[in-house]
This record gives C-alpha cells, sequence and structure tokens, in this order.
C-alpha cells in the first residue's frame, strides 16, 4: 500500500487559541510575549497586528511604537506545544498516527484512512472544515512523502493533494527553504542565486553535497520519497486495538453498551483466534466536542470472556459524560497475554485458587473496590508473629515454607500490642490476674512461656516471653512480658485472642 | 407400637417441612461435624446453602466466633473450593487457621475501607459457584441485604457467614440461623498443665423450621466434640482439685 501522509501547518495557532478563548480579540491587534534578555520580545501576532508590519521576534517597546493601542498577552513557554498535542489527539479520529510537528505543525499518516471518508480529497477537505470551523487558520496538503507534504502546505496552493510519484513536479516552483533546510544553507543558495528548488535539482550530488553539506540531499530524497521518514506518532498504536465510528453522535448508556459489546466482540474474536486474553483494556469515547472520556479496566489473569469483561465496564459506563455525544470509540487492549489453554478446561470444575472464576470474581472486587483491598497470605520463616506471614504477589503463588502447627498461635492478632498491668508472681511465671482496658481478668489456666526473640539481623529489642492464658470466664488471650526482669519492672502487653 | 408412632411422627414432619417449601438435602451433603447441633436442623443437616448469622458482643467473643467459623470451614473446603473472608477491619491472623484444619492460604481476604461496601463484595462473591464459603464481618444487616445474600446462595450453593459484631439492633432477616458463640473454661487432659482444648457455648438462637437450642462443644483432635453435661463435670474438676 503506498504511503500518505498529510501535514497541516496551523500558521496562526497560538493567537488563534487566544481569539477563540476570547471572541472579544476577534480582528483586534494583539500579541504575545516572552521575556528575553531582560527586554520583551514578541513571540505571536494577530493577523491584524501583522498587518500592521509587526511581526514575531520583535521587541515589544518598538511595536508598541508602530501601535500604541496593541494588547499584549504574556506567552508561556511550552504552550504551543501543548496546543499541538491536544489537536494530534484529536486527529486520532482520522488516523491512529497522528504526530506534532513543530513548530506549528501536525503530520498525520493517512496511508489506508482515506476511503472511509469517500476518497482523498474529502478526507482533506474534512480536517481542514473542522479544524477552521474550531476557529483556527490551517493550511494542509497530502502527499506520499512528508517532505513534500510539508513543502506544499507551507509554500504551494492552498489544500494540495499531490499524488504519489508527481512530488518532484510539485517541488520544483518552490523555494529551497520548502525543503527544511538550516537557515544557513538556505542564505547559501539565495546568495548563489538558486531561488528554486528546479534550479539546482538536476545537480549532481557530488558537487551538492560538497558546497552544501549532506543535510539538502537528505532532505531532498526524504521529500522525493527515495529516503524513508519515518514519524514518532503521539500515542503508541496498540496491536489490539478495536474501533467504531458513530453515524450519529451517541447520547444514551444504551448507545455505549451497544458500542461496547460490539467492540468487545470483535477484539475478542482476534484475542481467541491468536490464542491471547488481555489484562487491561481501554475504551476511549471521543466526543463532539474534541474532548475524550475513557474508562478503564484490569484483569488478574489473561481472558477473553465477551460477557465478563463487559461486566467489567458495566457500572464504569455512567462515568462518560456523553455532553453533546460521542462519534467515536476506540477499544484498545494495551496488555495481552498468552492464555493457557488449561484455563477454558476448569471453566466447570470446583472453585480452586487457579479456576477462572475465582479470578473474574476479583476482576470484578478489584475493579469496583481497588485492587489493594485483596490480600492472600503465606508463610514466612520468622518466628516473630508479626512476620511470619507475607502477602502473596499473585493467586497462583504457591508457598515455599510450611505453616507450622506447633504453636499456637491467637486467632485475632492486635496489629499493635496493647499495654496490660499485671499481678505477676515470680519472675518466669505466668501472671495471676492482669488489668486490660479497665476490666481485671483472673487467670486459672496458663500455658507457656514460649520465648522469641527479636530477629536482630532485622531490628534490635527486647525479647517476649509469651503466655496463653485463660480467665475464670473461660477466655483467653496471648500476653507477653516484653523482655528480661532486671531491676526494673517490665512491660506486659496483650497481643491477641484464642479462639 | 412406640417406633411406628415415631415413624409417623417423623413422616408427618418431613411432610411439613416439603409443604413449607424445603427440599430435603442433595445425597452429597457434606457433613460439618457438628454432632448434636445438626439434629437442631431441618431433615437433621447442617444447611450449605444458606447464610448463617453469628452475633458477638465482646472482642473474646468474637474470636470464639472466628475459631468456631474455621472449625467449620474445614469440611466444607474439603472439595479443594477456596474460601473469601471479607471485612472492614480485619484482626484475624491466618496462620491461626491451621490449628482448625484450613490451609490459610486458601483463604482470599477483601479488606475494605468501608462497611458499606463488604455486603456488596459479599453478594458479588456469594454469586460465585464453587466456592466453598464466604464471610462477611459487618455488624448492621437489614432485611434486604439479607434476602439478597438469600437470593445468592441459592443459586450458587454456597455457605455464607455474616460475622456480627456488636450489632446495634437484631432485626428480624432473611438468615437461615442466628447462633451465638461464647468462649467456655477449657479442660485440661487430667494431670497435664496449662489449658485444654478449645471450648465454646455454642447457641442456636434462631433457626429456620428448626430447634434452637445450646451445646458445649470442644474443638479436639481435629473436629467438634460435644462435651457432657456441665453438671456431670463439676464435681470431677473437685475431685481432681482435691486429689
Amino acid at each position: 500500500m503506498a504511503q500518505r501522509f498529510v501535514t497541516i501547518w496551523l500558521y496562526q495557532l497560538v493567537t488563534d487559541w487566544l481569539t477563540i478563548r476570547r471572541p472579544d480579540l476577534q480582528h483586534q491587534p494583539f500579541v504575545l510575549t516572552a521575556p528575553d534578555r531582560g527586554r520583551m520580545v514578541i513571540t505571536a501576532a494577530s493577523t491584524t497586528a501583522q498587518a500592521q508590519g509587526i511581526c514575531a521576534g520583535m521587541v515589544l517597546a518598538d511595536a508598541r511604537a508602530i501601535m500604541p493601542a496593541l494588547q499584549v498577552f504574556n506567552d508561556r513557554p511550552g504552550l504551543e506545544e501543548e496546543l499541538l498535542r491536544a489537536l494530534a489527539k484529536w486527529c486520532i479520529r482520522y488516523t491512529p498516527f497522528a504526530a506534532i510537528d513543530p513548530p506549528a505543525g501536525l503530520i498525520l499518516d493517512a496511508s489506508g484512512c482515506a476511503h472511509l471518508w469517500g476518497g482523498e480529497g474529502p478526507y482533506l477537505e474534512a480536517i481542514i472544515t473542522r479544524l477552521q470551523a474550531f476557529g483556527y487558520q490551517v493550511r494542509a496538503a497530502m502527499a506520499g512523502t512528508i517532505g513534500a507534504a510539508w513543502a506544499v502546505s507551507r509554500f504551494g496552493g492552498r489544500h494540495c493533494i499531490i499524488n504519489s510519484g508527481k512530488e518532484q513536479e510539485a517541488l520544483l516552483p518552490l523555494p529551497p527553504a520548502a525543503l527544511r533546510l538550516e537557515p544557513g544553507i538556505v542564505e547559501r543558495l539565495q546568495k548563489l542565486g538558486l531561488g528554486r528548488v528546479s534550479s539546482f535539482i538536476a545537480m549532481p550530488r557530488s558537487a551538492l553535497r560538497r558546497r552544501f553539506g549532506q543535510e539538502l540531499l537528505l532532505r531532498l530524497d526524504q521529500a522525493l520519497g527515495r529516503e524513508e521518514e519515518t514519524i514518532q506518532p503521539l500515542e503508541p498504536v496498540l496491536p489490539f486495538q478495536e474501533r467504531l465510528p458513530c453515524l450519529e453522535p451517541i447520547l444514551t448508556a444504551t448507545g455505549i453498551e451497544i458500542a461496547l459489546k460490539r467492540l468487545l466482540e470483535a477484539l475478542c474474536h482476534r484475542l481467541r483466534q491468536e490464542g491471547k486474553g488481555l489484562r487491561s483494556a481501554v475504551l476511549k469515547a471521543f466526543r463532539v466536542d474534541g474532548q475524550v472520556a475513557q474508562i478503564t479496566i484490569g484483569t488478574n489473569s489473561a481472558s477473553h470472556n465477551v460477557d465478563h469483561l463487559f461486566r467489567l465496564f458495566g457500572h464504569k459506563i455512567a462515568t462518560i459524560e456523553p455532553a453533546l455525544g460521542i462519534e467515536l470509540f476506540l477499544l484498545e487492549a494495551p496488555k495481552v497475554e498468552a492464555l493457557s489453554t488449561q484455563q477454558e478446561t476448569l471453566w466447570t470444575g470446583g472453585c480452586g485458587l487457579e479456576s477462572a472464576r475465582l479470578s473474574e470474581l476479583m476482576d470484578r472486587l478489584a475493579n469496583r473496590l481497588g485492587p489493594d483491598c485483596i490480600h492472600r497470605y503465606l508463610p514466612q520463616e520468622h518466628y516473630w508473629p508479626e512476620r511470619s506471614v507475607r502477602p502473596a504477589a499473585a493467586l497462583h503463588e504457591k508457598h515455599a515454607a510450611a505453616w507450622r502447627s506447633d504453636v499456637l498461635r491467637p486467632v485475632r492478632l492486635l496489629p499493635v500490642p496493647e499495654r496490660i498491668t499485671v499481678a505477676a508472681p515470680i519472675p518466669d511465671y505466668p501472671p495471676m490476674l492482669f488489668r486490660y482496658r479497665n476490666q481485671v481478668h483472673q487467670v486459672r489456666r496458663a500455658d507457656g512461656p514460649e520465648r522469641i526473640e527479636r530477629e536482630w539481623w532485622l531490628e534490635a529489642g527486647p525479647h517476649r516471653d509469651y503466655y496463653v492464658v485463660e480467665d475464670e470466664a473461660g477466655r483467653r488471650y496471648w500476653i507477653f512480658r516484653s523482655g528480661h526482669y532486671d531491676g526494673s519492672q517490665p512491660h506486659w502487653f496483650l497481643h491477641g485472642f484464642f479462639a | 407400637m412406640p417406633a411406628t408412632r415415631k415413624d409417623i411422627i417423623r413422616q408427618l414432619q418431613k411432610d411439613i417441612l416439603l409443604w413449607q417449601g424445603v427440599t430435603p438435602p442433595a445425597a452429597a451433603a457434606v457433613p460439618v461435624g457438628l454432632g448434636p447441633v445438626e439434629e437442631a436442623f431441618p431433615h437433621g443437616v447442617f444447611p450449605v446453602a444458606a447464610v448463617h448469622e453469628l452475633l458477638s458482643e465482646a472482642v473474646e467473643e468474637a474470636a470464639a466466633t472466628s475459631g468456631f467459623v474455621a472449625g467449620l470451614l474445614s469440611p466444607l473446603m474439603q472439595r479443594g473450593g477456596a474460601c473469601i473472608w471479607i471485612s472492614a477491619a480485619r484482626q484475624l491472623f491466618p496462620p491461626a487457621l491451621k490449628a482448625f484444619g484450613v490451609e490459610p492460604e486458601r483463604i482470599i481476604f477483601i479488606d475494605l475501607a468501608r462497611e458499606k461496601d463488604v455486603l456488596w463484595a459479599m453478594e458479588e462473591a456469594l454469586q460465585c459457584e464453587g466456592l466453598a464459603a464466604v464471610i462477611g464481618e459487618v455488624p448492621e444487616i437489614s432485611f434486604t441485604a439479607s434476602r439478597r445474600l438469600q437470593l445468592a446462595v441459592e443459586q450458587s450453593r454456597v455457605t455464607g457467614f455474616v460475622l456480627r459484631h456488636q450489632p446495634r439492633d437484631l432485626n428480624a432477616n432473611a438468615c437461615t440461623a442466628r447462633w451465638r458463640i461464647r468462649p467456655a473454661p477449657s479442660q485440661p487432659e487430667p494431670g497435664m498443665p496449662g489449658l485444654g482444648f478449645p471450648r465454646w457455648q455454642v447457641e442456636l438462637l434462631k433457626v429456620r423450621n428448626g430447634k434452637p437450642g445450646s451445646w458445649l462443644l470442644e474443638w479436639s483432635a481435629g473436629r467438634f466434640q460435644p462435651v457432657v453435661e456441665k453438671t456431670d463435670e463439676q464435681p470431677q474438676v473437685q475431685v481432681k482439685k482435691t486429689g
């Protein structure tokens, strides 16, 4: 397939943007300025101001001398690129490959896209009309190479379409600056009287290289399609992506659901054929007013089950605000993994940790309640109670160590041990009674002590002597004494409750 | 003939239950090993596809309730199903479950910030067929919420446990049974120091189509054991103390 590129030149980008935001500035002379070496230098001038001879690069004081009524606004560094990025994002409705081309330019890779608009003429027309309707002044061109399209959009006639193979003819009458050359090379060419591309294009390449360097030849080759040129798309194009343009703007949740279902069916069909499943998916809704609303889901294990994925999106659909309507839906799967066939065979069996149904349930919970809420614990080879378990990383993770069954552990463990006061007869005997939260418990039976040393290679501190005690009502507690009896009274803590 | 009379009464009870819409349990019912407590339920079988409600006031009672539920989980998880434990302020210590015959790594904990989400998550989990059990810690449950859980378990046949710690109002709800588990003094083996096996005073406050009652159970040798009458044991203890 022949490559086709569209370049768009928004030659009054910043001033147009300001006029859109403030319609009262239409037909008013105004400039944007930025400080430069202690002076205010004009970075952009409105069309009306330009008619008076004010242009970018002038010092503000000079411009004020020409036109005292000039309105001045501050320019923000990076504003132009920000605007370009937003416009390029908007252009994704015309092609998945949209790139920015500062200053004030956009490049779209339109290969294989134009037929959806009924040909290249209507395609280019649609882009230009929509941009102009926003209030931007644009010049655009379409050609088989980026270089030729760029040259024609800047220096050629209005809204040209250059057929593939005719680039050279289109370039001939244009000035050398149309080839995206460095100002120094353009100046040298002008000095030698080479004012048009036609005047040097037929010269021997060795002579051109010697006089003007490799760059001129490279740019010439790029414009003529002899040299490959790539663009950096604004958003990387994903292999698993489905788009659904709508004839009429969609406004209702039911409409969104139908669109989502269709996209999911198409995407899952492709995934199934390739034996893959998605781990995350994004639904983007391009609105008529240029905004993009999006909802995201994630799954615990790769899935291509339409119903399940639809349910995950289900309660997020309400968060899409259609405003004036949605004209394009885009479903992307940024994270795709190979799917084990085992998953489908377990579909109808019991619901162990490996079953697909459980992982679907986890997906639903994680999507609604946040992924941090799901925990599973595996044993860890530490004696210190707080460190004896660790959260498992995945549903399928197996434990390397075994659970200890030789020691009793409380059913409820306090996250932080609570201080208690005790009456203990002699060292290393369990207490006779203890006071916890203002209630005195008489100890009837006790077990222990179980000494647990603090692991010195991890942290310093006293050891703990744990006792299992039962009070007069049969309530069972896990209490410990921190440290030795060495003159000072040791502290006692309650750490858990036994069943 | 007393035997025939007993048979007739049993047959009549079965018929009444059938008319009330209680279907006899499937042949492959799981025995949970509750012994005499199971007799309190219709047909004398612990209802598996049902929501049980367990009340607790003090923290110690909550711990006893957790232990009792863990004891019920081990037979329920025999068939390889996973278990989901949902709570808003969890203090359960997973290694302790090993003592009740439950593999702690087969329990998935859902720790939520709001209690409101617990019921939603519980309903969603109860709809998942094949799970062994779903446990939710939530103090308040309305009639509507309990009905929703009940409808979910009727479809999926998963056992649900609602652990209600310090409930504010005990309204009527659609749960099949209402329990209260209290810790009871343990009895060590004769001549042995320390604590005995955990014992609980298990009260069945409400059972649909069943007979409420109160039992003293002990968890020993990996299963529930009924403890013989307390009154019988009291003198025994004294004998030991004096001897």
